[in-house]
Formats: C-alpha cells, sequence, structure tokens
C-alpha cells in the first residue's frame, strides 16, 4: 500500500460524487418527462423511434401492464440475439467472417446480455462478428441497462404517488432513458477513450510489425502480429456506463485496446459506478426528498469504502510463496509490491483493487485484472460484494431498487422495534409487500446455493474445474455467484463453456433478473394504491445516520449468514491453508 | 377507577399455572399442531430425524457417535417443548381468566314478558333460551339474563362483575344510559329490557373467547413478520442443505476426513433459523391480548390493539374527558358603583334554591371569598323564581327585592323593561369573560345591573400531563366540543391539546375524521352516546365506554370497562408494547446467529480443514461439544425469555430514532455478544461434568 495509491482511491470517490449529483439531477428531468437541454438535439431522435416503433399510446400503465412490457421486451431481445448468433455466419452483411455460435453458448449469450449480466462463456473478438458485437450484443447493452432503469423509475413513482394505480409507461422509460442518459454519455466516453487509442473501426484486422522480433528454433524469426480491431470504443463506454462489462476482447479492459493508458482506465473505473451512484440522487429527486437518496448512497459507500481497502490491503501483501529468498516484495519506486500475478503492469495494484470491487460491488463484471489470480481476501471480497445482491451501487436501476428492497426489511425490522406498523417515505409496509421483498431477496441467494451445489456434485459440473481443492470451488462459487446476481465477472480458470455451465448459468442469470424485477414491480405497484401516511413524531426517520447503520447490517448480515458455510470452505480456508 | 379489578390480574407464574402449562406443552408436541408455524414444524422434522439417526448407531451404522445423536436429538425436543411451553404458559392466563368470568354466569332465570311492558305477564324462562328482541323484565335483585336495551324503567345497577367497579350505575330507558350487559345485577327497582343478542353472542361470552385465545387470528404485522421469519428459515434451510455437496467436494479435494453428518447439518439448521421468536410469537400475542384484558379493556380483534398503537390522531370530547362536567363560578365583576360583597350576596340569594352544580358553585364562591353564610330561603320568605325557556333567567323574589341572573342578553332585556340601562363596563366585562372562553352570568335588581359572574370550565387536574405525554408518543389530541371556537379555543389552550373542533355536531365529526384518514393519519376517537356510533364506526380505533349505548358499543372496536377515555394512552401502549417485543425478538435472534456459525461451522469441518478451528475465538472443547453447547444455547434461550415475551418490551415515548438506537442497543448488540458468553458457559459445564 502506498501514500500515492489512497491518493488515487480517495479522489477516484470525490470525483465520483462530484458528477453523480447532476447527472442524478438530469435522470431525474428526464423521467419526470421535463424538458432537459439535450432535448433540441435529441428531441427528433425520440420522436422518431416512436413513429418508426409505431409507438402511439404512452398513457400510464398499472404494474402488471409494465412488467408485461418488461417480460416481452426481454423475451424478444433474448430471441433476437439468439438468432443472430445462430445466423451470424449467414448473413449477407457482415465485416469479418464468423460462424454460427453454437446453442447452447448461444443461449448463454442471448440472456447474459438481455438480463444485463454479460458473463461471457467466449472469446468475443475471435467467435462474435462485428454485426453480432454492434447489433446484438452492442444494442443490449444500452437497452438492457435502460429496462433496470425503468423498473427503477417505476418503483421511485410507487413511492412518489398516492392512491395512484399507474406507474408510468414502460417504452417512454426505456427510450427516454437510452436516448437522453446512456447515448449522450456513451458518446461523450467513447470519443475520450478513442482519444486515449481505444480503436473504433470497422477494420477487423491490422497486421502491425513486432518491435522485439521473436526468434524461433529452425524457422524464420515472428516479426508481425496480427491485431483484431473494431468498433471497440462504442462497446467499452456502454459496457462500463450501463453496468454490463462485456468485453469487445476476452481480456476484457485489461487488454491494451480496450484500456490502453492510466487515463482511460481512470475514466473506464469511474464509470462503472456513476450512474448507479447518480440514480440514488435520481431517486432523492423523483420521492421529494433528496435526503432519503443520499441515505442510500451513504449506505451503499458504508459498505463499499471497506470492500475496496481490503482488497487493496489484502493484494499489496504478498502471499507467502512469493516470500522465497530473492524476491523483493515491498513496494519501491521501482517496483509496485505485493501480489502482481494476474495484474497489468500499467495499471499497478492500487487501480486494479479498486476496479475488482467497484465491479463486483457494481454488477459490471468487467475487469482489468484477474480475479482469479488475487490472494483468497481479495477473491472473497470480490464475492461478498456479489453475494450481497448486487445492492452495494448494482446494476443501473437494479442495484438501488435491490438496496430498496432491503430498505423494506430494514424498515420493517426498525418499524417493530419502536411499536409502530413499518412505513418507508410515507408507505405503509404491508404483508405484500414483505412477501415481495422476502421473495426477491430470497431467489439470487437460492439460485447461488443451488447451482453451486449442483456443479459440484454432478460429474458434469466438477469436469470444468481445473483447480483443485479450495480454489476449484471457489471458482464455482464465483461464477454461480456472478451469474446469479447478474454480475457478469468471471474468476476464470473454470472452463465454463460447457454445455452444463452454458444452461446452469444461463438459467440463473434469467431468474436472477425476472425474480427481483417482477417482485419490485408488484411493491411499486401496491405502495402507489397506498396513501402516503404524513411524517409525525413517532415516525423513524430513514435518512439518519442511525437508519444507515441498520440499513447496512441487515445487508451484511443476510449476505453473510447465507454465504459464510460456502465462503468457509472455499477463499477463507485457502486463506488459513496459506498461512501455514 | 381500577381498585378492583376482574378478571383478577394474574401473576407471571404460579404453580398450578405453570403444572398446567407443562402437560399442555407435551399436547403440543404432535405435528399437526406444529404445522401452523414453519419455523418450529422444521425443528419437529429435525427432532424426528435425528431420533431416528440416532437409532442407526446402535445397528453398528450411522455417522456420528450413538451418545451425541441423541443428546442433540433430545435438546431438540426440549427446543420444541420449551416453545410449547411459552405458548401454553400465555394462554393458561387467560383460561384462568376465562374460568373466573364463567364463575359469573349462574343459571339465571329471565321473566320473559308477553308484551313489551311493566304490567304484562311474565312466564320464567332458562336465560339460555332468550332470543333477540324479547322484552323480559328485570326486577331488584335479578341477575340481568342477557345483553340487552332498557325500554323502560330505571334502576340501579351492580356491574362488578364485568368491569370490577363496585359502585352501582343507574341504567334508564333513552338516552346514553340504556345498555345493560348479561351477568350484572339489578340492585334497586326495575327494568324492561330488550334482548340484543343470542345466547353466545353476548359480551360475557365475547370477553371469555377472547381471554381463552379461542378466536385470536393473526395481526398483519404478525403475519408480515410471519413472511420474513419464513423466508430466513428457508435461506438456512438451503445454506446448510447446499452445505453437505460443498463439504463432499471438499473432502474430495482435500482428501481428508468425511463430509458433514445429518446429525450436525440439523443441528447448525435448528440454531440458524429464528426459533427463538418462532417459538414466542404466539405467546407474545397473547400475552399482548391478556395485558389489554388486564387493563380492563376488551378489544374486538388483534387488529384493534395493533392498530391502537400505530394511531396518530385522538379525538376527545371536551366535556367529561378533558374539562369536569360541570361549569363553576370563577369570579365576581361588579358594575361600577356596586361593591363586590354586594354582587356576591345578592348572586347568592339568587342562587339558593339553583341546586344545578354551576348554582352550587356561586353559593360556595361567595362564601369562600366574602364569607357570606348560606341562608335558607323559607327563613327569608323568599320565592325562588326557576329558570325558564320563555325568560332564560333565574332568581330570588322576597322583601320586595327582586334579584335575577341570566345570559346578557336576557338581563338587558329584563332592565330595559324595568327602565334600566345595561352599563357599558358591564358589557366591556362580559365580553372579556367570553373571549377568555368562559361564560359570563349577569345580575341584576330590577333595573340595577349589579355585575358578571365568571362561569368557567374547570380542566380536569393532571389532564394537562397526559396531552404531553400523548404528544412525545407522536400523537396529536384534538378536542370535539359544542361550543362556540371562541369558548373552546380558550379551553384547548388550558388543557394543552393540538387543535379543536368547536359547534361539533355527529356530521362535523365524521367528516372530521374522513379528512384525517384522507390524509393519512390514523384516528382514534372515544365515545359513549348513540351519535357517537358512527364516528366510531369511521375511526380506526374507536374506544366505546362500557357506561355508553349499545350502539356505541358495537360501533366502536375497543370497549374500556373502566369508561375512562384516556385509557387511550395504555391501550397505544399495549399495542407499541406487542409490535415491540415481536421486534425485538428477531432482531435478538437473527444476531445470535452470527455467535453460533462460529461455533459450529468449524466443528462440522474439523475432519476436513482442522485448520479451520482457529476461527473459533470461543475456543470450545471439542467439536462435538461446540455443536451440542449451540443446540443447548438454543434451547434454553427460549426458557430465558419466555418472561420478557410474557411481559413485552417497555415501552417508553423518547421518539422513533432514541428508541430504535435503544433497542437495536439491548437486543441487537446484545444478541450478537450473549451466545459467545453463553455457548462457552455451557461447554465449560458440559465438559465439567464430562457429558461431552
Amino acid at each position: 500500500m502506498t501514500p500515492q495509491g489512497w491518493l488515487a482511491i480517495g479522489a477516484y470517490f470525490v470525483a465520483l460524487l462530484l458528477l453523480a449529483k447532476p447527472l442524478g439531477e438530469h435522470v431525474a428531468r428526464v423521467w419526470s418527462g421535463e424538458q432537459t437541454k439535450l432535448d433540441r438535439v435529441l428531441g427528433p431522435l425520440e420522436r422518431a423511434i416512436y413513429r418508426a416503433s409505431g409507438l402511439r399510446e404512452r398513457a400510464d400503465m398499472d404494474w402488471k401492464r409494465y412488467a408485461k412490457a418488461f417480460v416481452l421486451f426481454h423475451l424478444v431481445g433474448t430471441l433476437f440475439l439468439y438468432a443472430l448468433q445462430r445466423l451470424q455466419g449467414a448473413l449477407p452483411v457482415g465485416f469479418g467472417q464468423a460462424d454460427a455460435i453454437g446453442p447452447h453458448s448461444a443461449f448463454n449469450t442471448a440472456i447474459s446480455f438481455v438480463t444485463n449480466t454479460n458473463w461471457q462463456g467466449y472469446a468475443g473478438e475471435a467467435v462474435m462478428s462485428p454485426v453480432t458485437q454492434m447489433l446484438g450484443l452492442g444494442v443490449q447493452n444500452s437497452v438492457s441497462a435502460a429496462s433496470g432503469m425503468a423498473v427503477l423509475a417505476a418503483l421511485a413513482r410507487g413511492f412518489a404517488r398516492r392512491s395512484a394505480s399507474g406507474l408510468g409507461n414502460f417504452w417512454t422509460d426505456l427510450v427516454r432513458s437510452t436516448v437522453y442518459v446512456l447515448l449522450p454519455s456513451s458518446i461523450v466516453l467513447a470519443l475520450v477513450l478513442v482519444s486515449q487509442g481505444v480503436v473504433q473501426t470497422f477494420e477487423t484486422r491490422a497486421t502491425v510489425q513486432l518491435l522485439d522480433p521473436i526468434e524461433v528454433v529452425a524457422s524464420a524469426p515472428i516479426d508481425a502480429q496480427e491485431l483484431v480491431l473494431g468498433p471497440v470504443a462504442s462497446q467499452v463506454a456502454i459496457k462500463q456506463l450501463g453496468t454490463n462489462g462485456g468485453g469487445y476482447y476476452n481480456a476484457n479492459s485489461a487488454h491494451p485496446l480496450e484500456n490502453p493508458t492510466p487515463a482511460s482506465n481512470v475514466l473506464e473505473c469511474l464509470s462503472i459506478l456513476l450512474l448507479p451512484a447518480a440514480l440514488c440522487f435520481t431517486f432523492g429527486a423523483m420521492v421529494r426528498d433528496r435526503r432519503q437518496g443520499v441515505a442510500l448512497l451513504v449506505t451503499m459507500l458504508v459498505l463499499f469504502v471497506p470492500c475496496v481497502a481490503a482488497v487493496y490491503a489484502a493484494e499489496s501483501g504478498a502471499p507467502p510463496a512469493l516470500h522465497a529468498p530473492g524476491v523483493d516484495v515491498a513496494a519501491g519506486a521501482d517496483r509496485p509490491g505485493g501480489n502482481m500475478e494476474g495484474k497489468e503492469v500499467r495499471h499497478g495494484i492500487a487501480a486494479s483493487a479498486l476496479w475488482a470491487a467497484s465491479t463486483t460491488a457494481a454488477s459490471n463484471g468487467s475487469v482489468n485484472a484477474m480475479h482469479d489470480s488475487f490472494t483468497p481476501l481479495g477473491g472473497l471480497v470480490t464475492l461478498v460484494l456479489m453475494q450481497l445482491g448486487e445492492v452495494v451501487f448494482g446494476g443501473v436501476g437494479s442495484g438501488l431498487y435491490g438496496m430498496i428492497l432491503f430498505a423494506i426489511v430494514a424498515v420493517f425490522l426498525a418499524g417493530l422495534m419502536v411499536g409502530r406498523t413499518p412505513e418507508y417515505l410515507g408507505k405503509k409496509i404491508g404483508i405484500f409487500e414483505m412477501q415481495m421483498a422476502s421473495l426477491a431477496i430470497l431467489a439470487p441467494c437460492a439460485i447461488v446455493l443451488v447451482g453451486t451445489a449442483v456443479a459440484v456434485a454432478t460429474p458434469a459440473g466438477r469436469a470444468s474445474i481445473a483447480n483443485p481443492g479450495a480454489h476449484g470451488f471457489s471458482e464455482v462459487l464465483y461464477a454461480f455467484s456472478s451469474a446469479g446476481n447478474n454480475n457478469g465477472s468471471a474468476f476464470a480458470g473454470l472452463n465454463a463453456g460447457t454445455a452444463f455451465f452454458d444452461v446452469a448459468l444461463g438459467l440463473a442469470m434469467f431468474g436472477a433478473r425476472f425474480l427481483v424485477a417482477l417482485p419490485v414491480l408488484a411493491i411499486a405497484g401496491s405502495l402507489a394504491a397506498k396513501k402516503t401516511v404524513p411524517p409525525g413524531a413517532g415516525t423513524l426517520p430513514t435518512h439518519g445516520p442511525l437508519f444507515v447503520f441498520l440499513l447496512a447490517s441487515v445487508v451484511v448480515l443476510v449476505g453473510a449468514l447465507t454465504f459464510v458455510p460456502a465462503l468457509a470452505l472455499g477463499p477463507i480456508v485457502e486463506h488459513v491453508q496459506m498461512g501455514r | 377507577m381500577r381498585n378492583a379489578p376482574k378478571p383478577e390480574r394474574t401473576p407471571l407464574l404460579n404453580r398450578p399455572l405453570a403444572r398446567r402449562a407443562a402437560l399442555e406443552a407435551l399436547a403440543k408436541l404432535d405435528p399437526r399442531r406444529q404445522a401452523r408455524n414453519p419455523v418450529m414444524f422444521l425443528v419437529w422434522v429435525g427432532a424426528a430425524l435425528t431420533t431416528v439417526l440416532a437409532v442407526q448407531p446402535a445397528f453398528g451404522r450411522g455417522e456420528e457417535r450413538f451418545t451425541f445423536v441423541l443428546a442433540i436429538a433430545g435438546w431438540l425436543w426440549a427446543t420444541l417443548y420449551f416453545a410449547n411451553f411459552a405458548e401454553a404458559l400465555a394462554e393458561g392466563r387467560g383460561k384462568a381468566q376465562a374460568e373466573s368470568l364463567r364463575k359469573t354466569r349462574r343459571d339465571v332465570v329471565a321473566k320473559k314478558l308477553a308484551r313489551p311492558e311493566r304490567g304484562a305477564e311474565h312466564t320464567l324462562t332458562p336465560a339460555t333460551s332468550l332470543r333477540k328482541g324479547d322484552p323480559v323484565l328485570v326486577e331488584a335483585g335479578d341477575v340481568v339474563p342477557c345483553d340487552g336495551t332498557v325500554i323502560d324503567g330505571i334502576a340501579s345497577v351492580d356491574e362488578s362483575a364485568i368491569t370490577g367497579e363496585s359502585a352501582p350505575v343507574i341504567r334508564e330507558s333513552g338516552g346514553d344510559r340504556s345498555s345493560v350487559t348479561g351477568g350484572t345485577r339489578v340492585l334497586s327497582d326495575w327494568l324492561v329490557v330488550r334482548v340484543v343478542a343470542n345466547p353466545g353472542e353476548a359480551f360475557l361470552d365475547r370477553m371469555i373467547a377472547l381471554v381463552e385465545g379461542a378466536r385470536r387470528g393473526r395481526t398483519p404485522n404478525e403475519t408480515a413478520l410471519f413472511v420474513l421469519l419464513a423466508s430466513l428459515t428457508i435461506v438456512f434451510l438451503l445454506a446448510t442443505a447446499t452445505l453437505r455437496p460443498f463439504s463432499a467436494f471438499a473432502v474430495e479435494a482435500s482428501g481428508a476426513g468425511r463430509a458433514v453428518s445429518l446429525t450436525v447439518l440439523v443441528a447448525l439448521l435448528v440454531c440458524l433459523i429464528p426459533t427463538t421468536i418462532g417459538g414466542l410469537l404466539s405467546a407474545i400475542g397473547i400475552a399482548g391480548m391478556d395485558r389489554m384484558i388486564q387493563a380492563n379493556v376488551i378489544a374486538n380483534s388483534g387488529r384493534a390493539v395493533e392498530a391502537a398503537g400505530d394511531v396518530d390522531v385522538l379525538l376527545l370530547d371536551k366535556t367529561g374527558t378533558i374539562t369536569l362536567g360541570n361549569r363553576q363560578a370563577a369570579e365576581f365583576v361588579p358594575a361600577h358603583g356596586v361593591t363586590a360583597e354586594a354582587l356576591a350576596d345578592a348572586a347568592q340569594l339568587a342562587s339558593l334554591a339553583d341546586e344545578t352544580p354551576e348554582g352550587r358553585s356561586i353559593v360556595v364562591l361567595a362564601k369562600e371569598r366574602h364569607g357570606l353564610r348560606e341562608r335558607a330561603l323559607n327563613e327569608l320568605g323568599a320565592t325562588f323564581i326557576p329558570f325558564s325557556a320563555q325568560t332564560r333567567m333565574s332568581g330570588v323574589d322576597f322583601d320586595g327585592r327582586e334579584i335575577r341572573k341570566g345570559a346578557a342578553d336576557a338581563i338587558a332585556d329584563y332592565v330595559s323593561w324595568h327602565d334600566g340601562a345595561f352599563p357599558a363596563d358591564v358589557r366591556a366585562a362580559v365580553e372579556r369573560i367570553a373571549r377568555g372562553g368562559g361564560t359570563p352570568l349577569v345580575v341584576a335588581e330590577r333595573a340595577r345591573v349589579l355585575g358578571v359572574l365568571h362561569l368557567k370550565d374547570v380542566v380536569k387536574g393532571g389532564i394537562r400531563e397526559r396531552f404531553v405525554e400523548l404528544r412525545r408518543m407522536g400523537i396529536k389530541t384534538v378536542m370535539i366540543t359544542g361550543d362556540n371556537p371562541l369558548t373552546a379555543a380558550a379551553i384547548a389552550a388550558e388543557a394543552g391539546v393540538d387543535d379543536f373542533l368547536a359547534q361539533a355536531t355527529p356530521e362535523r365529526k365524521l367528516e372530521l375524521i374522513r379528512d384525517y384518514q384522507s390524509r393519512g393519519h390514523l384516528v382514534a376517537m372515544a365515545g359513549d352516546g348513540t351519535n357517537d356510533a358512527p364516528a366510531l364506526a369511521q375511526a380506526d380505533v374507536g374506544v366505546a365506554m362500557n357506561s355508553g349505548t349499545q350502539a356505541a358499543k358495537e360501533a366502536g372496536n375497543l370497549i374500556d370497562l373502566d369508561s375512562n377515555p384516556t385509557k387511550l394512552i395504555e391501550i397505544v401502549a399495549v399495542g407499541k408494547q406487542m409490535l415491540m417485543t415481536r421486534g425485538a425478538l428477531t432482531t435478538f435472534s437473527i444476531a445470535n446467529d452470527v455467535a453460533k456459525y462460529f461455533a459450529i461451522l468449524p466443528a462440522a469441518f474439523a475432519a476436513t480443514y482442522p485448520e479451520l478451528g482457529g476461527l473459533d475465538p470461543m475456543h470450545l472443547a471439542s467439536p462435538t461439544s461446540a455443536v451440542l453447547s449451540a443446540v443447548i444455547f438454543n434451547a434454553l434461550i427460549i426458557v430465558v425469555l419466555i418472561p420478557l415475551a410474557l411481559r413485552g418490551v417497555r415501552y417508553r415515548p423518547i421518539g422513533a430514532q432514541a428508541l430504535l438506537r435503544r433497542n437495536l442497543l439491548v437486543y441487537g448488540l446484545g444478541g450478537l455478544v450473549a451466545p459467545f458468553a453463553g455457548i462457552k458457559a455451557i461447554d465449560v459445564v458440559l465438559n465439567g461434568l464430562g457429558l461431552a
């Protein structure tokens, strides 16, 4: 750990908060249908989309119609993406040549991108044609994030409205979130990334001369390398901003053409948390009590900052095996020290640790270092951040609505403890809300545990485990934690490209998306229909430090109590064994 | 008012109660009775499973030692038994009360009338065969055979069987005192009563059913809590069930030890699922209703009790609740040129024969302030002129003098008729008194106005403090009165209520309640009259006075046997207590799990990964004693918490934030720390006795 490292991490948080507030306020205006400065430029595009799609009816929907639209949109997206992958070789347009993707891999990838997970069981540059990357994956990167935002918008309206049935219009929320938020921000980010050297071209291949030719025995030295190119910058921008994480290249943001410079690294890392943090401000503005949004953001930070510190500390310490004679593991002017396995030298430990924590806290899943090579404790933190239900920042929209589910449970406990029927933001929390919140919190836990159990108990699952022992177990647990919470990052080391894992993880991602989003919409509908209770002396304020503490405790306790046994058999035992 | 409460206060625990509960608890081990509670049902399944497993080692098979499995099975059954005992104990207290109520009901023979009038011939009919609408005659010494409405007559009635209040009350036809309750006794005179409830539906029946807990449905908050507990149970079921394949994989990978045994998994599961709150939940609910009954309040449902805890607006009638029933003289304001003593003398003379409380208070005030003794009217040879609607004055004539007292405008007419003038200073005094919330009463002698009497509403002692307490609970008080707004405002300020409704009519009351409700408030109101019935029905919590009419009692969802409108403060506290006890024990139960993990997990994996043993901060003696200690702690903590469940967590009106901080500290932090100490202590004892 170095002072510079801590300083960089501190500066990161300052920049994040400075950017998140105005962006969040902007999103609130977009959702409320208000004029924004972007209307003049992008208004025609919005209207053109409505005209082209024949979307005339833009009236308020009740929660059931809203949910139907949400499901329909995901199903159509999945079918389209599946078809595109299966047919990409036969399409008349196509820049590079690529073969059709196999059925189970296509199934997995289709669900993965539509559910905003972006788990990748394939190597992007090797198997996906640029058309599939742009029309299929790139489009889903954007709209899967927008549909998560739409659900949050509906939930915010559920809190804000009283004795109403309408939650807004799903299609309008989807289009406006895409056109006024995701599109402009990713264009700006893409342009800046291009300036840093991220490629953006329709050329598919380039051959470059090696600076240092490789001597090969009994053959001419290798002096040239063929690079895979493509429209990378545009996809990197949205994969970061939309908490997608699916890289153009297999190495993701560790690849020099996706993330070449320290500046590009900072920007990409900042983009991971930007929208999830901004949406807290949006929520506060929508429910007309900004302190509530700030309280939720502070709760996320309270959980997140110690995790960043823990990863940074764990990775800065060198594992005992490195303490071999002659290895200098202390940080110095010319060396980073600590555990550099799987990390890019140009990023170093602080930037890699910050990225690892951010990408698992938010359900982004892009990486700039290989989590499989982290120390057991560093890896443990990334696992835990996902297992908490992707509510510490989490996915765009989905993270915050997940956190609000926990807030409902926390408010329920607090309400009982102060002797009053619980209420959150003026809405009484009744049986129905508790049923839905419990279901939504329970589902991802169940998916991760059952999925992992099936994988380690069946020959089909075991066949993919390359590393023996506790680490192999961690890899499987990581895969299901990632898919079962729509994160998408991978521990690698596990051969997930098999029929078993493609199908099992595909189902996990599917369940995690709908079993959370649909109960959330049901809660939104139920809340909107309720009256708003005015706050009084008996009301428990939900914006103070006490509530933040309670909420953070509930999140940690649910996560910890569910996964401690599994973690004990994975990273914890690994750590203990390593220390011997 | 609660000097002789009946049903009697039952101590928390006494020998016969405990003995009965101990037997009841055994009967409750029946799985069909456990099925209603998913948490405890799972414990039952676990106990049954381990019992079967305990047999295995006897045949040389099985994963664990025979004694260990047997001990686990035994303690799981004990866990169930303790939870059952808590429930049986709570129910037993209700049953004891129901029995004392039943004693009050004897085999009553009713005098059923042929026609609803006193002179009609009657037949002797057993009370159980009376039907709604039957007219019955009840005479001095008779027990009222049924709930009913008095349609003729007036009588004094001893209601101590129901209310515990030994002073007899008056019941008469018409008005707000027309309802009688079955089981009470007429002391004097007679009543003709129309039966309003069929046998089995009467008040006493409802009360017995209530205290026995027979009609106890789950309240909304209780159901919501059940949802949370059930989902936590499912999470823990998954976490422990998946541990078997996880550990099997670990065994294969490390090549050491064996997979976690079923017995340990069951033990871990039972320790993790919220058995503490799950086992005590129904006892808390029953005990809450019980506390209501101890406060002499009958609730129609647990829902009403729970709603009482949420109330944030309370409507109270002024008269009888906030003020004493009557106005009292407070001041003499003489007119210019008249001494105060002369005014007091005239006023006392005019009031000597006035038996109204106002009149009496004038006589007393004149005596106190000016030493004027009461005089007998007949000695003075005076004639009392009573109040009449035409003159709107009362007074006295003697020795050719003519003294009158009355409202300002009536006296103004009177003096002008005698060619007198109404002095300006008196008019000013009248206005000042009216503005201050008092009632001005002008005294005159023929053409001469002597001055003004200030009659004041007297606010009950201690009521202001109760309102302060209500405000601290977050409840807004609203006074309802028929007075004009000026008077109402003055009394409201003096009593310290937050708001008032002046010139109230039943319609305006109803409107006010609806208005508050539409703004999201939960409204409670207390009332006794028939004209209160619509408002009582509309209010979220309607407290009917037992002295009130049948209509009011049917409209309300709580009945206060003491007929004390400020009882709402206690009702609110009981409602809140019930929720708080559940919340506190839930938090405690969940916080306990952290320590149990630290005890059991290293023990469960001891054979595969012995290095995990370093994670146990308690340094428990052996893996088996670690698991057993956790299970024993889990069972014993239920017993330890039974008194808390029955008595309830104390409610203090210190604001939600402070209350939460306090309870989080006590039950959250306490729940985190206590099991570390408890499990370690049990481990030490087990090993000290050589049992593990």
